[in-house]
């Protein structure tokens, strides 16, 4: 009974204390339920997210590089279908029976070689190497007829940048080519967008423009397991193309140049002289982009960095020259502006002038008598213009330099390694130098030698806002949004009404105090071209419609010694180094002028031998396309 | 007396099968149905190796079920301590002889199969305290001799399986064998005691862990402290089931597990995969199928006559209890990683061997529900 009653007293412990348990189990279950419903409903999405990072990844394919064209459409950096060829290791069942198969089909260097070995051993066996990134077609047909044989060989067609028209605008546009490490990190959408083979701009418009050529990668999902192999592609996204670019430069004209310099170090700039479209801007010698894009080789490279030309240097807008007589129209315009002179002024030149005891020599030996301003400027008499300078004093030739752009980036931002140049004056001095202005210095100044740097694209557009009537241009490359018409530009112009009505910047636009002062100086630059004497009578053209107005330069580049200005040497007989540097500025046509220009030719000699010449076989092709150019106009507005 | 067990020894092997607990059967048997299906997609749709094996296992350990449902429940009374002895006497084998597979010895090679005696000793140490239990006085089981004898019953194999090492079954079998001392009337004071002394020392316990483990219990706290490394597995299957969703991405479709994401994704995260696989309705599913085995071996308890049968069936449907709470706090991110399978559904021989005993002496239990036990 005891025994019983125990037992009883045991069962009903058991059962109270299992149906705490009991409770307790539910509790729990509900507990798990609860976590359940939290990860399956409330956090699916999040999951679900996840989940597909986990299996999807994106392989980003190097985007395609947005066109550039020039005024007409014609594309000057394009994209070209390239054949290369990878290899998967995965796929190959010999490796180095493969690699010797290929280096005899393709005469792969034993260091090519040993790079694909070297990238074999570091990618994972899934990943393709590329062995060659560029293959010509023979090559590439060779490849496809004996595919059967090359196990884990994948001939792949890809996309290029290209040059058509090879040197013709390289320092315009600059080159593509792989970036390093610095490049991608400085630029975020690079850094974004970079996928192994990815070219990007190195120099010049290229790299200037890079965010928006760029255009966005190409997408291939692919699902992939746990060790990041690819099981099957989910699709393919396509990437867009980067913006096309339209330049104002006309490629005709810009061939041109290049014939017109060809062998020759030098460089020509072509300006409308009212919207300030860039025709023209070419550097001589040139180099071919297209060498850049797989890897120049470094025999090739050697041959362009020691060219004693300088082919690297884009001498339009990096190059820094004295002026030369190309100076004296700004030099005759400030002295009127100042009223220093006028018209009727003269200067008798007797080959030299002499001051405290220094002597300063005028071009002619003989000198040329008795000089009025038109005259001085038509026969570019150097003993009028110093004569002039020391009357008006540097630092107002300076303010009146400065209006017309000399001393000053023409395209701003556009080109890092556009150079600003220099016309001095006498705070310059004392601060740059630690002495003071000397006259002598004023005399050397008045006919553009001395301190004074400029670069052909200033030259240009100083003779392009004379040749306007003495307005401001905003000189441009690009095509932009708004493009203001030539008419627009001249009547507003003409009319005092440029761009905007207010007067502030109506101010800034209008460089003259007197318009008839510019007159005056265009009529000596036609007198100069035009009538007989002139230093570039030569190289005229008497048909209206082609006439233009221009100055010569000659540009010393050492200081003349009295023996040698005795001597009277030819061309020939200087050497290289010291031959002068021939320039020559000019605008046409005369009766409604419609295009500025500057040419250099570097060690060329006299700027009416080497350089005016050259105007007259450009400007005939220049107003020739005048007319094609003006019905191009409203061609199609690309946003930059 | 006699005349009684004579008595119970005259039930025919046809009132056998007529008394055998239907719905409990027909439970075991959805889920290993289902277990199989599983176990076909962790074999990415194919039947290799594992879905095999398990068929296998499961045709051998179903009928074993069978086998042991048919010896009367006081013939496993009479050899719970023996039973319990010969499992001791393994994991002693085992800490000498055994196999030595990722860094712990817990396996015995008997030729047709691997065993795990730790996982036998899941069920064995329910039966022996359950005949322990059965057979003391209510008086004396406060007593200071019953309680050494007790906690010696339970920390001696404990000690065993923990230098294996095997943290998860270690905690296993202290729960199972601690909710029969509940269930036997221990005090409750002691049970409050102990687990406050247990708190107290837990920064002790802690210290004596392997690095392996405390890292486990790091990573359980912060599972995004180290995604690739420690924290991968409890990210990777909470992964997978959040992205199942209400219905689950379909049969064959489970993309975390096809893609070889999951970790022991046939062993002690098969949850995860049938969680990505079916989604909300399916797990739920699957833990109602799990309450309904539970409760029906708590009702068999209930209906027993012997004390013996009653505490084993409620300590063994709360061994099953936890061992489904600790594997899926375990997958769902609520509990450090501690190695724990899935009962019936993980693959596993031995902890299917155990499951499948204990379900046979269960419906043992209920066959003899009448039966008396001294």
């Amino acid at each position: 009974m005891i025994k019983s009653n125990s037992g009883i007293r045991k069962t009903d412990v058991i059962n109270r204390r299992m149906f705490i348990i009991g409770a307790a189990k539910v509790v729990v279950f509900v507990g798990i339920v609860a976590r359940l419903f939290s990860l399956q409903i409330n956090e699916n999405k999040k999951y679900l997210t996840l989940s597909d990072k986990n299996r999807i990844r994106e392989w980003k394919l190097p985007p395609t590089r947005g066109n550039i064209v020039d005024y007409f459409g014609n594309v000057i950096a394009g994209n070209l279908k390239v054949y290369q060829l990878h290899i998967i290791p995965e796929q190959v069942e010999n490796f180095n029976y493969l690699l010797v198969r290929l280096k005899n089909l393709l005469n792969l260097s034993d260091k090519r070689i040993a790079r694909i070995n070297k990238l074999k051993a570091e990618l994972k066996p899934w990943d393709s190497i590329i062995v060659s990134e560029n293959l010509s077609w023979s090559q590439f047909v060779k490849i496809n007829n004996y595919l059967y044989d090359l196990v884990g060989v994948k001939p792949v067609m890809t996309i290029s940048r290209n040059y058509p028209f090879n040197d013709v605008y390289t320092h315009v546009l600059g080159y593509v080519s792989q970036p390093n490490e610095q490049e991608i990190l400085e630029n975020e959408i690079i850094q974004e967008r970079f996928v192994p083979g990815m070219k990007i701009g190195k120099l010049g418009l290229e790299k200037r423009l890079e965010n928006h050529l760029i255009g966005t990668n190409a997408i291939q999902r692919y699902e992939v397991n746990a060790y990041g192999k690819r099981i099957n592609q989910l699709e393919h996204q396509k990437g867009e193309q980067g913006s096309k670019i339209r330049l104002t430069v006309d490629t005709e004209i810009q061939k041109a140049c290049g014939k017109l310099l060809n062998e020759k170090a030098g460089s020509i700039s072509v300006m409308d002289i009212y919207t300030g479209d860039i025709i023209a801007m070419y550097s001589s010698p040139s180099y071919n982009p297209n060498l850049f894009l797989f890897g120049i080789s470094q025999d090739e490279w050697q041959l362009i960095r020691n060219n004693p030309l300088k082919p690297l240097i884009n001498k339009t807008l990096s190059g820094l020259y004295s002026p030369g007589s190309t100076i004296k129209p700004i030099v005759a315009l400030s002295a009127l502006e100042n009223k220093v002179i006028d018209t009727k002024f003269k200067v008798k030149c007797t080959g030299k002038m002499e001051l405290y005891g220094q002597t300063f020599h005028c071009w002619k030996e003989k000198g040329h008598g008795w000089v009025s301003l038109k005259n001085a400027m038509k026969q570019s008499c150097d003993t009028y213009f110093y004569e002039v300078a020391r009357l008006l004093g540097v630092d107002r030739l300076n303010i009146t330099a400065e209006k017309f752009g000399l001393g000053k980036k023409v395209l701003g931002d556009y080109f890092d390694t556009e150079k600003k140049g220099l016309f001095p004056n006498t705070k310059w001095k004392k601060n740059n130098l630690g002495k003071g202005w000397v006259l002598g210095e004023t005399l050397i100044t008045g006919i553009g030698q001395g301190y004074i740097q400029t670069t052909p694209l200033q030259l240009c557009m100083m003779t392009a806002q004379i040749a306007n009537g003495g307005f401001a241009v905003k000189p441009k490359i690009i095509v932009d949004n708004n493009p203001i018409s030539y008419e627009d530009a001249k009547q507003s112009m003409e009319s005092g009404l440029l761009f905007d009505t207010n007067s502030e910047e109506l101010l800034d636009k209008k460089l003259f105090k007197n318009q008839k002062n510019i007159k005056i100086i265009q009529e000596a630059m036609f007198a100069s071209t035009n009538e007989r004497f002139g230093t570039s009578y030569k190289s005229r053209i008497d048909d209206p419609k082609y006439q233009f107005a221009g100055k010569t330069g000659t540009a010393q580049v050492k200081r003349i010694s009295k023996r040698e200005r005795e001597l009277d040497l030819e061309l020939e007989q200087i050497p290289y180094k010291d031959r002068d540097h021939a320039l020559y500025v000019a605008y046409g046509p005369y009766v409604n002028p419609r295009y500025a220009l500057s040419i250099i030719v570097e060690h060329g000699g006299s700027g009416s031998k080497a350089a005016a010449p050259i105007a007259k076989k450009l400007f005939k092709l220049i107003i020739d396309r005048h007319d094609l150019r003006d019905k191009q106009s409203n061609f199609e507005r690309i946003t930059v | 007396m006699f005349q009684h067990d004579r008595l119970s020894n005259e039930i025919t092997l046809f009132q056998k099968i007529k008394n055998l607990d239907y719905i409990l059967l027909i439970s075991v048997i959805l889920l290993s149905v289902l277990s199989v299906f599983v176990m076909y997609s962790t074999d990415g749709g194919e039947i290799l190796f594992h879905t095999k094996n398990h068929f296998v296992k499961l045709a051998v350990f179903f009928p074993l079920m069978i086998f042991v449902a048919f010896f009367n429940i006081k013939f496993w009374h009479n050899f719970s301590y023996i039973i319990y002895l010969i499992v001791i006497l393994l994991l002693i084998y085992v800490s000498f002889f055994g196999i030595k597979s990722s860094g712990s010895q817990r396996w015995m090679d008997l030729y047709l199969f691997v065993l795990q005696p730790s996982e036998l000793m899941k069920i064995a140490i329910i039966m022996c305290l359950a005949k322990y239990f059965h057979r003391i006085k209510i008086e004396n089981v406060n007593s200071f001799t019953s309680i050494t004898i007790v906690l010696s019953i339970i920390i001696i194999p404990i000690i065993f399986v923990i230098s294996q090492p095997d943290l998860g079954t270690s905690i296993l079998i202290a729960l199972s064998g601690l909710i029969i001392l509940w269930l036997g009337g221990m005090k409750i004071k002691y049970f409050i005691y102990s687990f406050i002394t247990f708190l107290i020392s837990l920064p002790f316990i802690i210290s004596f862990l392997k690095p392996y483990q405390k890292l486990r219990i790091l990573t359980f706290l912060d599972p995004d402290r180290d995604p690739l490394g420690a924290g991968y597995q409890i990210i990777q299957s909470k992964i997978a089931i959040g992205s199942g969703g209400l219905n689950g991405k379909g049969f064959l479709k489970g993309t975390q597990s096809y893609l070889d994401f999951l970790p022991e994704k046939h062993t002690d995260f098969i949850f995860t995969l049938f969680s990505e696989e079916f989604g909300f309705i399916g797990s739920v599913g699957l833990l109602i199928l799990y309450s309904i085995i539970i409760f029906r071996i708590v009702r068999i308890g209930a209906i027993s006559r012997s004390n013996f049968a009653r505490l084993f069936c409620f300590g063994y449907a709360f061994a099953i209890f936890i061992y489904i709470v600790v594997n899926l706090s375990m997958v769902l991110g609520l509990l450090p990683i501690v190695g724990s399978p899935l009962p019936i559904m993980s693959y596993g021989g031995s902890s299917m061997l155990a499951t499948m005993i204990g379900f046979g002496i269960v419906l043992s239990a209920k066959i003899n529900h009448k039966q008396m036990i001294a």
